[in-house]
């Protein structure tokens, strides 16, 4: 049991006071300029929930955030199964363990733009090992710059390729700690492969599955380098996610009202999305 | 139900075993139907595998497993018609206790109606029938390690049940309810029980018959009186009792043994040969005398109704357990053996017979 | 060997193929990237990774980055600790709410904050500095290092402070010499994921920047856009940004899978 003690108070208050320092200061600026109206001369007008009114009637902001969610529910369809899969075909034990968890770990270590620029090397036509591949020995059509779903198609495979291994590596460490013990039983029980999967694994790996899905959610929903780097949104407007496009709004055209109000606006989705896939994952826990 | 039988079966976990690779060697063994019976040994010396090729968990590197008389070394598990309960209860979290205990007859495609009837007679009998309904995550380790022996009682037609260490997570005031609630059920199902454990006190309490195995062998098979009284392996008279046998070097001589050079009467004759000479005590069977061996007192304990006497004779350490007036600590004393609870041992094993009183 | 491990193993093999273009192509002169399709390198040359040696704006570029991250993951581990230590074991006004607004930063989309940022550090006079950087990291790393220490700690029963403090422990020093062997695991994989998410990271980074503290991932981008396609210097800049990752990664390779495990929700 812990102990009351308010003097913890201590022991939290440099993590407090520098994270504070970092998120409310730059959340203060973001809500004091969604409220107003700049002419870039250091001239603030009062816009009152203007701004708000104004994006979430917007066409433009509509479209990002529907190629935003779309973006997210692919990369949760295809990484969540797909990481559940790989982690159960992985051994448990022996040599190639850490072999596997080192190679896979890696794509999770090379920095977000160089992500992207590896993309763009890979998938280069003529030039790159799948663009040449695609076009020249397979004889498919495909360039990304032309092509809006050969766009998609690419960032959507980035991303696998890039986040995929967290989701292996959570699933993985929730699959290790089942003791042996389960899988003899269920067999002795006379379970099947599925039921195993059903009643053993997937219970023992729902706390690292909630985890994963939540990160994978936050991280896809808030991605911005990759894509920009590897497709800078387009061709024309179609892989304009949400934050490339509050990106081009506050530090293309300079609009800092609207951008920051899309800013907020943005945040409380992400937020209450999270807070809705937390609830719903661990609502049997409550009961 | 059935009878087993293990016949010529050794296993190692390394291919191509060198002798001293196996972890079981040689066990041809006959479990009677219906009977309890304890595994003992200490940690390593091989009753889980045995247990899991049993089970069919492992299969043996060599020898056959017989169920009354079918052969049954390839089945899988599933097949077999056995149960386990492990050390650590193992229960399907997501499920409420019905379900659990409904499990291993829903896999086998039973009618719902016969899962009814099993499941609530075992819930009956181990008094859970109040919980059915809760999620077993929600489960004391108690009940939940009840809820794995459930599972492994519900089929009518179990051919063992087989209990791994499954009190080692139980709190000790429970320990000996969930014991008794063993051996009742037991007496009311009569399926052939066999419960592996370290611990002396749950092999002597639960079985009729206790198997005490050693480095891969099985070195005596008993009741458990059998097992205190006449130990037929050093090993046996060591780990049994508390504290163990004395084993005291000896040495061969002119048909007797001697023991820090002075003749130790035996309880009968030398029946065997060997290299290796040691004698059998038990503490219980020590006492003090006023002549006889010379021996040193170096630690006493009073534990209540006797006392414990550490002495030293020679450079052996010798147990006696007396009752009466304890001697002080670097006194000397003279100690005196029972003749018919002294034993000799050669090579480890018994190599005495008992005199037969007429 | 089993045939399901055919699926790590073709998943591992999708892995490594952009990889193994990315590091093939540094070992291209320009002409063959341009020239045509070549799997492997047919006149292998060290030309761009002698480029980035020898031009300050390239290594400096690592110095950089290797600078604020490691600046970074000190901090973030240095002030998580006793956070998480007080988070493990005491209850004390607020402390679920903290929790969870901690976390809440982890969700907050970098490119809200990039502007703001810029501002905050700019008026603090810090802008351009490694500080800076390594400062704005601790947004989203002191949350998570938070998380999984916390989770570790919980992991260590509460006896073992108990009984330093009946040895006549004082608290610093049943802190450093207990309590945080005990936990060194813990350390390393919060760690490890400090210097992963700073090291990876760029929009900030890049925001924070100008000259004397520019990260390399920012020199790239630059390079690339200026110079045209000068594809097999940047492949040969890409390559080098792998390497302290993968060296890290193989210092955690058995902590990496248990660090997430034992974080809780």
């Amino acid at each position: 049991m812990k102990t009351e003690n308010q003097k913890a108070w201590f022991f939290v208050l440099p993590v407090l006071i520098l994270v504070a320092f970092n998120a409310l200061v730059p959340l203060m600026t973001v809500v004091n300029y969604s409220v107003q109206e700049t002419f870039g001369n250091n001239q603030f007008f009062w816009e009152g929930l203007g701004w708000f009114e104004q994006i979430l009637r917007s066409e433009r902001f509509h479209a990002s955030l529907g190629r935003q969610f779309f973006f997210t529910f692919m990369i949760l369809i295809i990484e969540v199964p797909l990481g559940i899969a790989i982690a159960l075909a992985m051994p448990r034990r022996g040599f190639w363990v850490p072999v596997c968890l080192v190679l896979m770990a890696l794509p999770m270590l090379i920095p977000w733009n160089v992500v992207g620029s590896m993309w763009n090397i890979f998938t280069l036509p003529r030039i790159g090992l799948l663009g040449y591949f695609l076009n020249d020995v397979l004889g498919i059509h495909y360039d990304m710059t032309q092509q809006p779903v050969a766009a998609w198609i690419t960032i959507i495979v980035m991303d696998v390729w890039h986040w995929t291994s967290l989701v292996v590596l959570l699933c993985y460490a929730g699959l290790v700690s089942i003791p042996d013990a389960y899988y003899q039983a269920a067999k002795i029980d006379g379970a099947s492969n599925w039921k195993v999967f059903r009643y053993i694994q997937l219970p023992k790996m729902k706390t690292v599955l909630t985890i994963a899905i939540l990160l994978r959610f936050m991280d896809s929903f808030n991605i911005y380098t990759e894509p920009f780097v590897l497709t800078g949104g387009g061709p024309g407007n179609s892989t304009t996610l949400l934050s490339i496009d509050l990106v081009k709004i506050a530090l293309g055209q300079f609009d800092l009202g609207p951008a920051a109000a899309m800013s907020l606006i943005y945040f409380a989705i992400t937020l209450f999305v999270s807070w809705l896939f937390y609830t719903l994952m661990t609502k049997d826990d409550q009961e | 139900m059935a009878k087993i039988t293990l016949s010529k079966l050794r296993h190692s976990y390394v291919p191509d075993p060198q002798p001293d690779d196996y972890a079981l060697k040689e066990i041809d063994h006959v479990w009677d139907d219906g009977g309890a019976y304890a595994l003992l040994g200490p940690s390593g010396c091989g009753k889980s595998t045995l247990l899991n090729i049993i089970s069919g968990l492992l299969q043996p590197s060599e020898g056959r497993i017989l169920f009354d008389e079918t052969d049954v070394t390839d089945l899988p598990p599933a097949k077999r018609n056995i149960a386990q309960v492990f050390q650590f209860p193992v229960i399907y979290d997501t499920m409420s206790v019905y379900d659990n205990l409904a499990f291993p007859l829903r896999n086998r495609g039973r009618p719902e109606d016969v899962v009814k009837a099993r499941v609530t007679a075992i819930a009956e009998m181990l008094e859970v029938t109040s919980m059915l309904k809760t999620r077993a995550a929600h489960l004391t380790p108690d009940n939940k390690q009840k809820i794995s022996m459930g599972r492994g009682l519900v089929r009518e037609d179990v051919n063992v049940v087989m209990f791994d260490e499954p009190l080692t997570v139980i709190d000790p005031h429970l320990k000996w309810k969930l014991r008794s609630k063993l051996k009742e059920l037991h007496q009311r199902v009569r399926a052939t029980m066999i419960y592996v454990t370290h611990d002396q006190t749950e092999a002597l309490t639960f079985a009729d018959q206790v198997v005490v195995m050693d480095l891969g062998v099985i070195v005596q098979i008993g009741t458990p009186v059998d097992l205190f009284e006449r130990p037929a392996h050093t090993f046996v008279g060591h780990f049994i009792g508390s504290p163990g046998m004395n084993v005291l070097p000896a040495e061969l001589r002119d048909g007797g043994a001697f023991f820090v050079g002075r003749p130790v009467p035996l309880e009968g004759r030398i029946v065997k040969t060997g290299t290796l000479a040691q004698i059998g005590v038990r503490p219980e069977y020590v006492s003090l005398a006023d002549q006889g061996l010379e021996a040193v007192v170096t630690k006493v304990a009073d534990l209540g109704r006797h006392i414990l006497v550490e002495t030293r004779a020679g450079d052996t350490k010798v147990a006696a357990i007396i009752q009466g007036d304890a001697p002080a600590k670097g006194e000397t004393v003279h100690l005196d053996f029972r003749r018919d609870q002294t034993r000799l041992y050669l090579d480890g094993w018994l190599a005495t017979e008992a005199e037969t009183r007429e | 060997m089993r045939p399901r491990y055919l699926i790590p193993f073709f998943y591992i093999l999708f892995l490594m193929l952009p990889i193994y273009w990315l590091v093939a192509m540094s070992f291209k002169t320009t002409n063959e990237i341009l020239g045509g399709f070549s799997l492997f390198p047919q006149r292998f040359t060290l030309e761009n990774y002698r480029e980035i040696f020898t031009n300050p704006t390239w290594y400096w570029g690592y110095i950089n980055s290797i600078i604020y991250v490691s600046l970074n993951t000190v901090i973030s581990v240095a002030v998580a600790l006793p956070a998480a230590y007080a988070f493990s074991r005491y209850r004390f006004l607020g402390d679920k709410h903290l929790f969870f607004w901690l976390l809440t930063n982890r969700m907050a989309p970098a490119a809200v904050f990039a502007l703001p940022f810029f501002q905050l550090y700019s008026a603090i006079g810090l802008f351009d500095t490694h500080i800076a950087v390594a400062l704005a990291h601790c947004l989203f790393n002191i949350p998570l290092a938070v998380w999984i220490l916390e989770g570790f700690m919980s992991g260590v029963p509460k006896e073992l402070d108990e009984t330093a403090y009946v040895d006549g422990y004082s608290f610093p020093r049943f802190f450093t010499s207990i309590f945080l062997p005990t936990i060194k695991a813990g350390v390393g994989v919060a760690a490890f994921f400090c210097f992963m998410f700073s090291w990876v990271e760029l929009l900030l980074a890049k925001t924070l920047t100008a000259v004397e503290a520019k990260p390399i991932a920012a020199t790239m981008t630059r390079t690339a856009s200026s110079a045209g396609y000068e594809l097999g210097l940047l492949a040969a800049a890409g390559t080098l940004t792998i390497i302290p990752g993968a060296i890290v990664i193989y210092f955690v390779r058995n902590y990496i899978a248990k660090g997430f495990a034992l974080g809780r929700v």
